[in-house]
């Protein structure tokens, strides 16, 4: 027993976060907003540079090999930064599963010039579907490959974060892939995500709160606001143990059998989800009118709070799923 | 990273629950009684004689030199098994990690093994009617005489004071000081002539802690822990202590999170649960959880050589709230029979949770020291 990071995990992340502060700061998030494609320009192929598209796929099949553990924390940083790109379902999800069936569309998926999302519940309202150049689609108990399939758009409350609703298309199976591993790893990803959301928040509110004068003091001086952001870092220092655990379970099919890892995954999305709704709550209040204009960077998070505690079941659902693996009908 | 135990572990973890079966010595009364704070030393006694009752001290003071995981460990097996709850903790959680780390060899090789073995119970007094949160405004003096000190003043909610042998006090020994300066840590045995102990009827209507009246008390300057004038930061060491995960692992809220699951599916003849308190059930057992694996992750920092500060206080208010909601839940569950007293652990355990924000420094003040100290919001303009 040692939860521990590596070095090696620290620095995969903080090349990450490096690069991320770069090229994806939130002028780019907010510019993804305007554009036709809701992408940060080149951020892509310097993801597929650095490795990033590829650390899940196998070594032999051209990847890194690395494991849930050191992804998930690249998934933070995703959150952290309110990335627009879709990298949790295509490096996450998507990227496992085409190698798990050894899929001819591998290959380009790790080099980048594909992008490929996911439809893990099979209801055709996918993410980025309109970017993307290929779904991994639930399809009865396995997953199928579609490709050259129609969108519609949907208006989402975070345009950084685009749905469209799928027809049609051309649909292989993806014998061999694990379709409830894919949903596993989506539930997962996004909950790394919800706590990398939950940190950027909180630290942009602590920054704003110090800074903030009324009654000639720091907002932040209040006991009724330290408070707030104090529940919010206990949320947060309690959710993010849960994502680490629950990745182990993922990446350690040898010990943790489908139903202990369902239970480890939705455990970590359910205090997740929660606790970045609670970060959004407080993050707003905290930051009083300013935080509910659209010109402040606030909303970018607060939008992808919303949009990312829902997605791949929310809190409530995944409690659910907890009580049926610990035998609670 | 190793979510796993290692075979070392498993091994030390069949040993405990092993032997926690084979001694478990059934239910015995409740410690805030008199007969039952005897029981609860016999149980003590019986621990301490298979090198149980306090694994993660050295073996020369009775315990087994386990590393911080195998504590966890134990504790985790500890509270699963049921038995009797430890009237020692007071002293081995809060007082001993001073001894460890302020103590003179005397002392610890004194006080030590007496507390292991449950000879010495101890009670903490620290609170005064005049200085709770605000502990630095502690008014008892203490004032040299000889080779004594003499105490004069009260203190208050002194758990187990009632029946315990020996206090740990913090005193006024510069009545010039003031705040945290001139205060010193002193071990008081609770036999002193002058020291008049009255105990006060806790909610539950035990008589679990003690007012205590020092009137020309005389207590040995042998016992001062740490320097005369020390005080506060001697005793702001055992502060992290007991906020931190000493006092409350997550063993003890795992265990009641299993027991809540249990009454959940006992309550209704078909095995099915409302399903509002359905999710209720599974948020506290996912807390219990939550609490765990950030305790395991602490403690590998730990053990690689961090240090725990200010960061106590989130697991403070984190457990003590866990606590409180899930035996609010359970009461749910038991519905209008939740009112009844009589064989009602789940009544017995809401009071006792409700103490937990209040306690060990309460949430508000843990809530501003996490907004200070770990945030690094201003202070009180």
């Amino acid at each position: 027993m040692r939860f521990e990071f590596t070095d090696e995990h620290d620095m995969f992340r903080n090349t990450v976060r490096d690069l991320f502060a770069d090229r994806c700061p939130p002028d780019a998030v907010r510019a993804s907003w305007e554009t036709t494609d809701a992408r940060v320009p080149d951020l892509w192929g310097a993801l597929a540079e650095i490795g990033v598209l590829a650390a899940l796929a196998p070594e032999e099949a051209g990847g890194l090999g690395m494991d849930e553990v050191a992804f998930v924390r690249i998934l933070e940083e995703v959150g952290y930064a309110a990335v627009p790109e879709p990298l949790m379902e295509h490096a996450f999800v998507a990227i496992p599963a085409l190698a798990e069936a050894r899929s001819d569309a591998l290959d380009s998926a790790i080099a980048g010039s594909t992008t490929i999302t996911i439809d893990i519940d099979g209801s055709g309202t996918v993410a980025s579907a309109a970017i993307a150049d290929a779904i991994v689609t639930r399809v009865d108990d396995g997953l199928a490959f579609t490709t050259q399939y129609d969108t519609t758009a949907l208006t989402t409350i975070d345009q950084s974060r685009r749905l469209a609703a799928v027809k049609g298309g051309v649909t292989v199976g993806l014998d061999g892939a694990d379709a409830a591993l894919a949903y596993d790893r989506a539930v997962l990803g996004a909950a790394a995500q919800c706590i990398g959301i939950a940190r950027r928040l909180l630290d942009a509110t602590v920054a704003y709160v110090g800074d903030r004068q009324q009654f000639g003091k720091p907002v932040g001086s209040y006991q009724a606001v330290k408070h707030h952001l104090a529940d919010v870092r206990i949320a947060v220092e309690f959710a993010a143990p849960l994502v680490y655990r629950a990745a182990w379970s993922v990446a350690h099919p040898e010990t943790h059998e489908p139903l202990a890892r369902a239970r480890d995954v939705s455990m970590a999305k359910a205090q997740a989800s929660d606790a970045v709704d609670l970060a959004a709550r407080k993050a707003l209040q905290c930051h009083g009118a300013i935080g509910y204009t659209f010109e402040y960077d606030l909303q970018l998070w607060l939008k992808r709070a919303w949009a990312l505690s829902a997605a791949y079941g929310d809190a409530r659902r995944h409690r659910d799923r907890v009580a049926t693996a610990i035998g609670l009908a | 990273m190793d979510l796993e135990l290692s075979q070392r572990q498993v091994e030390f973890r069949d040993e405990i629950r092993t032997w926690l079966t084979e001694h478990h010595p059934g239910r015995i009364a409740s410690m805030d009684t008199p007969d039952g704070f005897e029981a609860h030393r016999e149980w003590e006694k019986v621990l301490f004689d298979a090198g149980w009752s306090v694994p993660a001290w050295p073996v020369a003071y009775g315990g087994r030199d386990c590393d911080l995981i195998e504590w966890l460990i134990y504790e985790e097996e500890y509270w699963l098994s049921g038995v009797p709850g430890r009237v020692s903790a007071n002293g081995v959680s809060l007082l001993a990690p001073t001894i460890f780390n302020f103590g003179s060899r005397q002392q610890q090789d004194h006080f030590l093994p007496k507390m292991a073995s449950g000879e010495h119970i101890w009670a903490q007094g620290w609170s005064e009617p005049e200085a709770g949160s605000d502990l630095a405004g502690i008014k008892t003096k203490a004032i040299r005489d000889g080779d004594d000190f003499v105490l004069n003043g009260q203190k208050t909610w002194c758990s187990r004071g009632a029946y315990a042998d020996w206090i740990f006090c913090i005193v006024r020994t510069d009545p010039d000081a003031e705040r945290h300066r001139g205060l010193t840590y002193l071990l008081v045995p609770a036999d002193s002539p002058g020291l008049e102990r009255r105990p006060i009827n806790r909610l539950d209507g035990e008589p679990s802690f003690a007012e205590l009246f020092f009137d020309d008390c005389r207590v040995s300057a042998d016992h001062v822990l740490g320097e005369e004038g020390q005080g506060w930061g001697v005793a702001m060491a055992a502060a992290g202590s007991e906020r931190g995960l000493s006092l409350r692992s997550p063993g003890r809220f795992m265990a009641a999170a299993e027991r809540l699951t249990e009454l959940a599916r006992s309550i209704r003849a078909d095995g099915s649960i409302d399903v509002r308190l359905r999710d209720e059930v599974v948020d506290a057992w996912i807390r219990a959880q939550a609490y765990r694996w950030q305790t395991y992750q602490l403690a590998a920092g730990l053990m690689g050589g961090d240090e725990i500060g200010s960061e106590a206080s989130l697991g403070k208010v984190f457990w003590s709230e866990l606590d409180v909601e899930l035996h609010a839940t359970a009461l749910r569950l038991l519905g209008d029979r939740a009112e009844i007293v009589d064989d009602n652990d789940w009544l017995d355990g809401y009071l006792f949770a409700l103490s937990g924000p209040i306690y060990a420094g309460t949430n508000e003040i843990q809530r501003n020291i996490i907004a200070e100290r770990v945030l690094g919001l201003p202070r009180r303009g």
